[in-house]
């Protein structure tokens, strides 16, 4: 049964439709990733799941209830973009504060050594780094231990370092049996951690799928580039069923084609005893799909 | 939990070095440099024979509430809107109102050590009487104080940002205190300021904290001017106030 269930969910701020028609539901256990260019009402949807707005039609469902009721404050964690603390808070502090809001918080102490924040317990919010104040951040969302972690942007500012430290903590979460729900407009980042991916364009779902499926689905096509070490017969590679066309590129050939392409073409090319040097693939990327989904002109 | 938060709202108060000293000790500072000037300590006529330091008193403790309501809480609370303070508050199960609560607790508590402090030194320092009508005083404090914290939580109410709410807030903040006789004791008003001074949230507070200590209760027009301020500005806050 899943865990968080919208659908047909629609949002608007006086003039401007925010969120138009966005579905999905999101499995126990799994990173389910809310993947949109800016503006695309990404940030809209999960407010509304954390129950922080209303939505003006369809319905959503969180572990069974609505959005806003406050038994879910306690189950689910959020990690709002852009949600400062005082400037003078020192991260021990915080850290207390907020474990004392609810009934059963996980250890702050196990939690600030498990994302790295136990040497800046004294320090004040002002004073850390912005990957320090995200991490803190993400420890804020989790001190409840919750089901369910919401996390929005949370690896924009950081640089690609924190950044992958932050992704390797985030598995690290979904490990212990949170689900996670996670916004981002980083293609790296939904390709690397997410299980599912919605794909949210000008208010509407436009894909869910894998990242591995979205893929698969804009493009089957596959492209092998080599220097052939003699020439070869155009018509050679072509009598394999998965080739469906042959270029030219000076001394490069470039072989399009589907199926096990590469098996294809390297069976033909050791049969007539031909190396291909500086051998590439192209298969197309998250990044592709991304921009063949959401593309603009 | 609503005690740790207002621990920790004492705790980030007492970090900002600058409302902490005007908050807390400067309404004490000048009760002694004043007191310390011997002409302030002789009996005045246009005074109704009080001596300056003995009204100064009272206007020490109009003056604390003045800086915390209308200068600390709403930049304070203003910041926190800004910040998304509130809205990360809304995401877990203490309430921002609770946050609201405990600011305005730290603030009350603050005022009332700062006004101790203040009437402290006026009694051992320069021999002000203290208030004659204890009771009295304590209601003109708190009628004074919820009228200028209703005011202030209006402030924080419409200010987009901690610097608007801190420069509305100083805005108001001389006007208010002109008319508590911070600069010029009220007894010396012209009789029109008087009246004006009269309807003005901190006018209003010195009158009522000042029969007390004298030995009245606060008068049924300045109770009912405090009290109308807490109902128009708190309901107004009420109904503005937004989370994020």
């Amino acid at each position: 049964m899943p865990v968080i269930e919208v659908t047909n969910l629609r949002k608007r701020y006086g003039d401007t439709l925010a969120v138009r028609d966005v579905s999905f539901t999101v499995e126990r256990g799994e990173i389910f990733g809310i993947l949109g260019p800016n503006g695309a009402g990404k940030t809209t949807t999960v407010e509304c799941v954390a129950g922080l707005r209303k939505p003006d039609g369809g319905t959503i469902t969180v572990l069974g209830r609505p959005p806003r009721d406050p038994s879910l404050r306690r189950t689910v964690g959020v990690q709002l973009q852009e949600s400062q603390l005082p400037d003078k808070i020192s991260v021990r502090e915080a850290l207390e504060l907020y474990s004392a809001f609810y009934p059963e918080p996980a250890d702050w102490r196990a939690l600030a050594a498990k994302l790295g924040l136990s040497g800046d317990l004294g320090s004040r919010y002002a004073k850390l780094s912005g990957g320090r104040k995200q991490r803190l951040s993400i420890a804020l969302a989790l001190i409840g231990d919750p089901e369910i972690a919401i996390l929005d942007e949370l690896t924009t500012g950081l640089d690609p370092q924190a950044r992958r430290d932050t992704w390797d903590l985030i598995e690290s979460i979904r490990d212990t049996g949170v689900t996670i729900v996670l916004v981002t407009h980083f293609m790296e980042e939904a390709a690397r951690l997410c299980d599912r991916l919605a794909v949210i364009d000008r208010g509407e779902v436009v894909a869910l799928d894998t990242p591995a499926g979205l893929v698969d689905a804009i493009s089957a096509e596959q492209r092998i580039r080599f220097r052939p070490s003699v020439p070869v017969d155009d018509a050679l590679l072509l009598a394999a069923p998965e080739v469906s066309a042959v270029e030219r590129h000076g001394p490069q050939i470039e072989v399009v084609g589907t199926g096990n392409l590469l098996h294809a073409v390297t069976s033909v090319l050791a049969a007539h005893q031909i190396i291909a040097n500086d051998l590439r693939i192209e298969q197309a990327s998250l990044d592709d799909a991304f921009v063949r989904l959401v593309g603009r002109d | 939990m609503f005690v740790k938060l207002t621990r920790n709202e004492l705790r980030l108060l007492f970090r900002e070095p600058l409302p902490a000293f005007f908050s807390l000790l400067f309404p004490t500072i000048l009760v002694a440099i004043l007191g310390s000037i011997p002409a302030f300590r002789q009996p005045n006529p246009a005074l109704g024979g009080s001596r300056v330091i003995d009204i100064y008193v009272g206007i020490a403790v109009a003056l604390t509430l003045a800086m915390l309501g209308l200068q600390v809480t709403p930049l304070v609370l203003a910041t926190y809107r800004e910040k998304g303070i509130l809205r990360r508050l809304a995401t877990t199960p203490a309430r921002p109102v609770l946050l609201l609560g405990a600011q305005l607790t730290a603030a009350m508590l603050t005022a009332i050590v700062a006004s101790a402090l203040a009437i402290a030194v006026g009694r051992i320092a320069f021999d002000v009487p203290l208030p004659v009508n204890f009771a009295g005083f304590v209601v003109a404090f708190l009628l004074a104080a919820l009228g200028v914290f209703a005011i202030g939580l209006f402030i924080a109410a419409l200010a987009p940002t901690g610097k608007a709410a801190n420069s509305i807030g100083t805005l108001l903040f001389f006007p208010s205190m002109f008319f508590a006789g911070l600069w010029t004791p009220r007894e010396v008003f012209p009789h029109v300021l008087q009246r004006v001074g009269d309807f003005t949230p901190l006018g209003a507070g010195e009158v009522a904290l000042h029969s007390a200590a004298t030995g009245h209760w606060p008068s049924l027009l300045s109770a009912t001017v405090l009290v109308g301020y807490l109902a128009v500005f708190g309901l107004g806050a009420a109904r503005l106030f937004r989370w994020s």
